[in-house]
């Protein structure tokens, strides 16, 4: 039953790669901006978790970790964006997402060191089940139940709600919905700071699993982008999937080959981008560059 | 159709080859015209390509000269700002002259480093062997997996050659056989000459990391100016077009790739060359960064800018640091977000004087 | 004599929807043919599947007597079919030569030559240089495409698809937002081409169509309605009805769009 439990941690890490890449996804599908920033944001996240609960786990504290992560990235989001939407060209909105993440990231190493911070799961979360004659950390647990949540209400969002079909659109065909006279300004800024604000939030709800260290944004954002890849860009759907698969290969990486995890996440990748270049489940409409 | 019409038609083609001689005669008439510019412009012809020719020789001349007046510490720095223009080299082909903005470019100077070390570990510390190799394994990587990536554009591109670079970062540290975080060290001394004496002294090493440097640099400029740097422009400029025409991009688009990524391979040998010591922190996610933001401040397009870039870079990352408390990267992103409101300011500004130097708006 | 193209029952649907309905044709040598047709009648469908830019569903393709179905569109028009665009398509950061120079370089030099010859790039300037003349745009070679005015822009794509050195010509409503002025202009520069240049014109504008073809191919929702001389389609029936739906023929030769 060991493999059981390398795919609960799959779909625990899937669960977390969901809530940081599908922000990264609809940023991308809406307004064609690769946020670089999107990794330091979480790391904000797991700091925010570091700062309020280390040391003394309360459930109190784990819920205000989260709202104070979700507010801090919603804030960085909407700043983001700002910044974002006058500058022209990919590079150049490359190069400014990458500096804020530099300067994100130094600040925090500057304030809470360059060592591994730890964070406690919430109690209550703490124990272990016992799940195929196996004892399994609740939290993990916990964390596939969230996942699937923010999914559901996500695809609610967007299948059943006048919002999500003015995103549809907007992903689908910019120039249209502008030309349809809707102001498509407030709308990116809430899509970009709503994404952060989930990666913020994926930051505080990985702690107990990932921790806190300089360094860690990389690779999230890293895998982030693997989601996305394989996923397709701009869809929901697309991120569950990615992020569902990433978490699979990766678990099953770690678990099987520790050394060379990574090939195996970059031949997943190859052979999506070879067979479908477009991703798993990208959005539907026009498609784009 | 009618007699008329067919007459008409006649006519019509009496009248394009009327047309056509008249226009070989406006065109031998321009040319002889344009050779008589050339004869009474000589001297400013002859200083422009003299200038073109002298300025880069003053140029080599002084960095040759370097050693004989700096010291050992400047000197690896110089050594090493020129190890990283080189990669700045290899981004700028694709990001630059191809249009495909690349963050990758880290793996395949990557694979150059560790190729360098581990030949010069395990077999000979002859420099040009190193480099041979570190250009072989990076250029066989770069093809391997610009196969699948050329076939992305745009962010897109960014997006897998991130995710490119990242991976083959993550490799280098998990894998045992190449030393994992700690990276491969107690990498011998290179060697010029076959059998020579080992170069300890970083002047000399800095001379092989010139004259390398030099020679891949004439080479890229080379093809750059030949028709392969054309059909990269013209990709760059408008890639359906050129399909369009007739041209298969997907093979150029490959060539670049591959080029880019031999010269990275060159880059990374001249780093292990100079540092004596790899580690996945040399192929970070902020070293693809860093040379991404070099191509951008020099100037995409042209090859020299981003060298001037590269050695800014490096200078504020390793010297200007220690001024502001070892927070280098922090200035970086400063760097960045502020560059990227001023920059089109001062292009603007420059291209405006550029045009009425040429006198043409 | 032989044909240039030929379109066996060729297909395009886009999901259930039929775009193109198994339309047959044969384009011969030094043809000029148009192709017209009310708005959705498929014209640009059938335009892009000829260009190879999108595969048909169904049907064959030949192109100078060898199946080209499968060929992708640089392929094509490496073999000498090649498009021009409705709104000028160029290389607007390189200089006017070297617009030329790309189109003239893959038919006469090596596009993937990493060093200069100087006599094949010499070869290679030169033709460039006498297809700009033949397109009007001598003396502008060293200006940034980018800074050409809109004319000049037609003009100097001519000079691209010229410096192709095609045996079929396939053009994109040349005549779409142009002035009256320049729509002659135009018309009198593709009349000067050489007589056995193949062309087949895609247009909206009749009077081009009249005065340039020689062969009038009518769509009208995904099929051939009628094809024949352009007085033969004139006085079609099928066609006066598909394009209006109405009795008057005058109406169908005066409406532009």
């Amino acid at each position: 039953m060991q493999y059981a439990v390398t795919v609960l941690n799959g779909l625990a890490l899937g669960a977390i790669l969901f809530l940081i890449a599908v922000g990264l996804s609809l940023v991308f599908g809406i307004m064609d901006v690769l946020n670089l920033a999107h990794g330091a944001v979480y790391l904000v996240g797991a700091y925010v978790a570091v700062a309020l609960i280390e040391g003394h786990a309360s459930v109190a504290g784990f819920v205000a970790a989260v709202l104070v992560a979700a507010l801090v990235g919603g804030l960085a989001g909407a700043a983001l964006a700002g910044m974002s939407i006058p500058v022209r060209g990919h590079l150049d909105q490359a190069l400014l997402t990458l500096g804020t993440a530099l300067i994100i990231t130094e600040l925090i190493s500057e304030f809470f060191g360059n060592e591994v911070r730890s964070v406690a799961p919430p109690p209550g979360l703490d124990a272990s089940v016992g799940l195929f004659g196996q004892a399994y950390p609740a939290y993990r647990l916990a964390l596939v139940v969230v996942g699937v949540v923010v999914a559901v209400g996500l695809h609610l969002l967007l299948e059943r709600t006048r919002i999500g079909a003015t995103l549809r659109a907007t992903v689908a065909d910019r120039q249209m919905v502008e030309a349809m006279g809707i102001r498509t300004r407030r709308l990116v800024i809430s899509v970009f700071a709503a994404g952060a604000a989930l990666a913020a939030v994926g930051g505080v709800l990985a702690g107990p699993v990932l921790g806190a260290q300089p360094g860690l944004d990389d690779t999230v954002l890293l895998l982030a982008l693997v989601v996305v890849v394989i996923g397709g860009l701009g869809s929901v759907r697309g991120a569950l999937l990615g992020a569902v698969l990433v978490g699979q290969v990766q678990a099953l990486g770690v678990a099987l080959l520790p050394d060379q995890a990574s090939f195996l996440l970059f031949a997943a990748m190859a052979a999506v981008l070879l067979l479908r270049p477009a991703g798993l489940l990208p959005a539907r409409g026009p498609a784009h560059a | 159709m009618s007699p008329a019409d067919t007459n008409a038609a006649d006519t019509n083609a009496a009248d394009t080859n009327a047309a056509d001689t008249n226009r070989a005669d406006t065109n031998a008439a321009d040319m002889k015209a344009a050779s008589m510019r050339t004869v009474m412009a000589v001297p400013s012809v002859v200083r422009g390509r003299a200038g073109r020719l002298l300025v880069p020789l003053a140029v080599v001349v002084v960095l040759a000269a370097l050693p004989l007046v700096l010291g050992a510490y400047p000197i690896t720095l110089a050594s090493r700002v020129l190890a990283f223009a080189l990669l700045v080299v290899s981004v700028d082909i694709l990001t630059g002259v191809t249009g495909l903005p690349t963050l990758g470019q880290v793996a395949y100077f990557g694979a150059g480093a560790y190729t360098a070390a581990l030949v010069g570990i395990h077999w000979t510390s002859n420099a040009a062997v190193q480099l041979l190799a570190g250009v072989l394994v990076a250029t066989a990587l770069a093809l391997a997996t610009g196969a699948i990536v050329v076939r992305t554009k745009g962010i897109v591109f960014l997006m897998v050659t991130l995710a490119v670079g990242e991976l083959t970062h993550q490799v280098a540290a998990s894998w045992t056989a190449v030393g994992g975080t700690n990276g491969l060290a107690g990498i011998p001394p290179i060697s010029v000459l076959p059998g020579g004496p080992a170069l300890t002294l970083s002047g000399f090493v800095y001379w092989w990391v010139l004259a390398v440097f030099v020679v891949v640099f004439l080479l890229v400029a080379r093809a750059m100016r030949a028709p392969f740097g054309r059909t990269l422009r013209g990709i760059r400029d408008n890639e359906p077009r050129l399909r369009a025409l007739g041209q298969r991009t997907y093979s150029a688009k490959l060539a670049a790739y591959g080029l880019a990524g031999a010269v990275a391979g060159a880059a990374g040998t001249l780093w292990t060359a100079q540092a004596r010591f790899v580690s996945p922190t040399d192929l970070g996610f902020d070293v693809a960064a860093f040379a991404l933001l070099s191509v951008v401040i020099g100037g995409a397009g042209s090859l020299w800018g981003p060298c001037l870039g590269a050695a800014l870079v490096i200078l504020v990352r390793d010297e200007v640091s220690d001024y502001v408390d070892g927070r280098g990267p922090l200035l970086l992103g400063i760097v960045f977000v502020a560059g990227v409101y001023l920059l089109p300011r001062v292009r603007a500004v420059l291209g405006r004087l550029r045009a009425r130097e040429k006198g043409f708006p | 004599m032989s044909d240039i193209l030929r379109l066996d029952a060729v297909s395009l649907a886009y999901g259930r929807l039929t775009a193109v309905d198994k339309v047959s044709l044969s384009v011969p040598k030094g043809a000029r043919h148009a192709l017209i047709g009310p708005n959705g009648a498929g014209k640009s469908s059938l335009f892009s599947v000829v260009a190879g830019i999108r595969p048909p569903t169904s049907g064959r393709i030949e192109f100078d007597g060898a199946d080209v179905t499968e060929v992708s569109e640089a392929g094509r028009a490496a073999g000498g079919l090649v498009r021009t665009y409705q709104h000028s398509s160029l290389f607007l950061g390189c200089t006017v030569l070297d617009n030329v120079r790309l189109a003239a370089e893959r038919v006469h030099g090596r596009p993937l030559r990493p060093f200069r010859r100087r006599r094949r790039d010499a070869e290679v300037t030169e033709r460039a240089h006498a297809h700009l003349a033949s397109a009007g745009l001598p003396g502008r070679h060293g200006h940034l495409a980018g800074s050409l005015s809109h004319g000049e822009r037609r003009q100097l794509e001519v000079a691209m698809v010229l410096a192709c050195e095609p045996s079929l010509v396939l053009f994109d409503e040349p005549t779409a937002g142009m002035s009256a002025a320049e729509t002659d202009r135009f018309a009198e520069l593709v009349e000067r081409l050489p007589e056995e240049l193949s062309m087949v014109i895609v247009e909206h504008d009749l009077d081009v169509v009249f005065r340039l073809a020689r062969q009038v191919t009518v769509l009208a929702a995904g099929s051939v309605i009628a094809s024949g001389t352009p007085d033969e389609v004139r006085a079609d029936e099928h066609v006066q009805r598909a394009y209006l739906g109405a009795d008057s023929t005058d109406e169908l030769f005066t409406e532009a769009s």
